[in-house]
């Protein structure tokens, strides 16, 4: 749901109130309905090399309405700005500028997309200053953006086109509503890797995906996106969560697990229990997570050891198993929740920030183990998310937490939901080793 | 190997009652957690209950939209709104409408009788899958008008005109207005089940400390088993609660030893039945999944064990000549011979506790000569229950007894330890369930590994 302040201040007399005296305006955010259009309008496609041609034929073979030079008023759905040949921050004026123009004719929660190589890999300091001066244009970009428009930017490695499957990808991700409290983030295509589905209502058709912590909130968004997306579910949650499970599995015709996945044979357990019922397994999303708030100072045990039992170890334990399984080996995913917590650190939260850090980089060196097997895993890393978990939080820190970010508001576990379902794709095969924030650019710390 | 010739008498259990006939499995099972009276359960009604543990087993086993071949299960204390009781809670789950259901009866023995009801059924090919259940509340038990008030109501709604409704009204009394509540006394005694239980526990010289033993056996067991996670894939928490609610991991024999008697204390014989060492009255419900193997391997779900056979019997209580809940022990050797079977022949023995002294009783009886001559026909003793092999992860007295709902609890909790077990010996693990019930009644079941 969204949140009482956004809805009263999205229409009628809250709308002029707010206006009126300055206050934050939060609009209800596009999100995706299966059959909706990709975007609210015309797509600009701004840039004048190969790889932006390429990408407008491609995207006029999806059937939809791309646009090479702006039309005077007329109302933008997104505008997509290729940069994929700088070799100098010289270069960076004309496209920029020309796109600029744009910017006020968008239509509200519409896309502003750039398209450039990752600077890792330039031959030389210009073209690495032209690369990296992206990433400074974009963040700030999205900052500027109004009502529910937001700005991200896919970073393509040498060698990968701008019409690669997980390009094509990653730009169907992220000008949908699928995307809708991602911003001001990049998604970066490692290689030219992944299949694109033969139905993009159904990209996870004949998928078995594992959802830990399936019971309610964020987890329980998992299963049913992922089911919605064409998966079967097998919802994992602990023994004592399994009422909640129960009505998450049936919901999404999936099956029940009640396990505790700090035991030492989890992931055997796992692995067992989808190869006896659907004979294979392909998607394994962690999300089981808890918190055990306290300041480093008064911090016991108990908290330190059951957070990190919970959030790093047993992901550590499930993913050994799964990586000697026999039965992990075509096109894996395994996507898991990280944390804005863990990247930018949040006080009181030593303990959960540690563990969600130590995703970050279980992922990172995961990512090379699976890459034989045509694999890929990454971390989504939710910012402020409306769940039972921040409800909980006391009115004024909430409120905090919820405005402080380009969008005002706070995000649906739904939002976090979609970028999992997105990174679980066969077509995001060339994402890998990758963390994506959900977090509506949240503006506290990095 | 023996010369005793046993290796002949452990053929086929098949042999004699099947023929042709194909295998019925349990494919698993799920219940809720049981509360005691009272307790969390206390707004539930058996629909609500028997819903939940559906709900679970459908989870459990993914099957939303599946059409069951039939699903049978019953509640002892019912409400005579629910006279469609497992249909309606059919409907309220996730199984296609098109399900078919039936309700079952049988005391105690309800749950088991479905599963054997059921398991025949599939045997004999006509239908492929089932789902067996019970269920009751005492907390939500039924109360009823009195039989003056009944009557006068009913004559009240022939009566056509003004002066014939009051003359009705005329005939009734004050005492017909107090409500008549369900007890557990039996009809033709008048005496409730722990006084008749009294009666046999003393007969057969049953001790308090023997009683108590069993007691706290039962309750190690059982607290001993949820922290293995034996429950994880047979159970699904409900209201709150994610263990059964009379479960007292703590207790001791001290402990029990404290408790006053309850029942038999007019017997002039010391009294030795306490609430600690008797069933509570308890609400929860089960349910069983049974198949064919075909449908279970289609469907890719485990074949946990197969229902081998079923007995039922009853005692001439009301006379005196065997005690209320003594059934099983004629049952068994009945089933015993059929399948060419000792109780030698068995790795688990489920015998429901509703009270210590019923399966103190029991086996007292099997391991008693004369009564083996005199009364089951044979040339001696039945045998002796190995004790290491007996409810070896709690039975009622620390689970509680939610009556119709025991069965299920037993036969899924059963069936995963036979699958544990595997083969013994180099046949397949064996288990003998025994429950007792009202009306000097038993059903007793055998089950094997798959």
């Amino acid at each position: 749901m969204t949140d009482t302040y956004t809805q009263f201040v999205s229409s009628g007399p809250g709308r002029k109130v707010a206006r009126k005296i300055g206050l934050p305006q939060p609009v209800i955010l596009r999100r995706h309905k299966p059959g909706q259009p990709l975007v609210p309008g015309p797509i600009l496609i701004e840039g004048s090399t190969e790889g932006a041609d390429a990408l407008a034929s491609t995207l006029l073979s999806w059937d939809l309405d791309v646009r090479r030079h702006a039309v005077p008023k007329e109302r933008l759905g997104a505008v997509i700005l290729v940069l994929d040949e700088l070799t100098h921050p010289d270069g960076l004026e004309k496209p920029v500028l020309t796109a600029a123009t744009s910017l006020r004719d968008l239509a509200p929660n519409a896309r502003v997309i750039t398209l450039s190589r990752h600077p890792g890999s330039a031959p030389d300091a210009a073209t690495a200053a032209a690369r990296q001066g992206v990433d400074g244009l974009l963040r700030s970009l999205a900052m500027e953006l109004r009502s529910g428009a937001t700005g991200n930017g896919i970073l393509l490695a040498d060698g990968v086109s701008t019409t690669s499957p997980s390009t094509l990808a990653a730009l169907r991700f992220l000008l949908s509503g699928k995307s809708a409290f991602v911003d001001g983030q990049f998604i970066t295509v490692g290689s030219p890797a992944g299949k694109l589905p033969d139905d993009v209502e159904k990209p996870l058709a004949g998928k078995v995906a594992v959802v830990t912590g399936a019971a309610r909130g964020i987890g329980a968004a998992i299963a049913r996106t992922l089911h919605r997306d064409g998966a079967t579910v097998l919802a994992v949650d602990v023994p004592a969560a399994g009422d909640h499970l129960a009505e998450v599995a049936n919901e999404v015709h999936g099956t029940a697990l009640q396990l505790d996945i700090t035991r030492e044979d989890a992931g055997q357990k796992i692995i067992d229990h989808a190869v006896s019922r659907y004979g294979h397994l392909d998607i394994v999303i962690h999300n089981a997570g808890i918190t055990r708030d306290k300041l480093l100072a008064n911090m016991d045990h108990n908290r330190w050891a059951s957070v990190l039992a919970v959030n790093i170890a047993a992901q550590l334990r499930i993913n050994e198993a799964l990586l000697a399984s026999e039965h992990f080996r075509s096109s894996p995913r395994i996507v898991s929740v990280a944390s804005t917590s863990g990247i930018a650190g949040n006080r009181g939260q030593t303990n959960y920030a540690a563990s969600k850090a130590g995703v970050t980089g279980m992922v990172r060196a995961t990512a090379p183990l699976l890459e034989p097997h045509g694999g890929t895993i990454n971390a989504v890393a939710p910012g402020f998310i409306e769940t039972e978990m921040t409800r909980r939080v006391p009115l004024v820190r909430r409120e905090v937490g919820r405005r402080l970010n380009s969008l005002r508001q706070g995000g649906q576990p739904v939002d976090v939901a979609e970028a999992i379902a997105f990174l679980a794709s066969d077509a995001a095969g060339g994402i890998s080793g990758q963390v994506l924030r959900v977090c509506g650019q949240n503006m506290v710390g990095a | 190997m023996s010369e005793t010739g046993r290796e002949e008498s452990v053929v086929q259990p098949t042999q004699g009652t099947q023929g042709q006939l194909r295998k019925a499995v349990v494919v698993g099972g799920n219940r809720i957690p049981f509360a005691r009276t009272g307790g969390a359960y206390t707004k539930s009604s058996n629909q609500d209950m028997l819903t939940a543990a559906l709900d679970g087993l459908i989870a459990r086993f993914g099957l939303q939209d599946e059409r069951i071949g039939e699903v049978a299960a019953g509640a002892v204390l019912k409400h005579s709104r629910d006279f469609n009781l497992t249909r309606e809670a059919v409907l309220g789950s996730p199984l296609a409408a098109e399900t078919p259901a039936y309700d079952v009866q049988q005391a105690c023995a309800t749950g088991l009788e479905t599963v054997l009801g059921l398991a025949n059924k599939i045997k004999l090919g006509q239908i492929d899958s089932a789902i067996a259940g019970g269920v009751d509340s005492a907390s939500d038990a039924p109360i009823a008008v009195s039989e003056g008030l009944r009557e006068v109501l009913l004559d009240l709604n022939r009566a056509k005109t003004l002066p014939q409704r009051l003359k009705v009204l005329s005939k009734l009394r004050p005492k017909d207005l107090a409500p008549d509540a369900p007890n557990t006394g039996e009809p033709r005694t008048g005496l409730s089940m722990g006084e008749h239980q009294a009666l046999t526990t003393a007969q057969w010289k049953v001790t308090r400390e023997a009683q108590d033993e069993l007691a706290y056996n039962s309750h190690r067991n059982l607290a001993a088993a949820y922290d293995a996670g034996f429950f994880d894939d047979l159970l699904t928490p409900y209201r709150g609660l994610t263990r059964d609610s009379n479960l007292r991991p703590d207790t001791s024999i001290e402990k029990l030893a404290t408790l006053k008697p309850v029942f038999g204390k007019n017997l002039g014989s010391e009294a030795t039945m306490t609430a600690g060492n008797s069933t509570p009255l308890t609400d929860g419900a089960s349910t069983v999944l049974l198949a064919s193997e075909e449908w279970a391997d289609a469907h890719d779900l485990p074949k946990l064990a197969t229902v081998i056979d079923g007995e039922a019997a009853a005692v001439d209580f009301v006379h005196g000549k065997d005690g209320l809940l003594m059934a099983p022990v004629f049952a068994v050797p009945r089933l015993l011979a059929r399948n060419g079977l000792t109780l030698d022949d068995f790795d688990f023995f489920e015998i429901h506790e509703a009270f210590a002294g019923t399966v103190l009783s029991t086996l007292a009886a099997w391991e008693n000569e004369e009564f083996g001559r005199t009364r089951l026909g044979l040339e001696g003793a039945l045998g002796v229950v190995d004790r290491s092999k007996l409810n070896v992860n709690g039975s009622s007295l620390a689970a509680g007894h939610p009556f119709a709902a025991t069965g299920g609890r037993i036969v899924a909790s059963l069936a995963k330890m036979l699958h544990a077990r595997g083969q013994v010996d180099g046949r397949p693990s064996r288990g003998l369930i025994s429950i007792c019930a009202a009306g000097g009644q038993g059903v007793v079941a055998i089950l094997e590994s798959h």
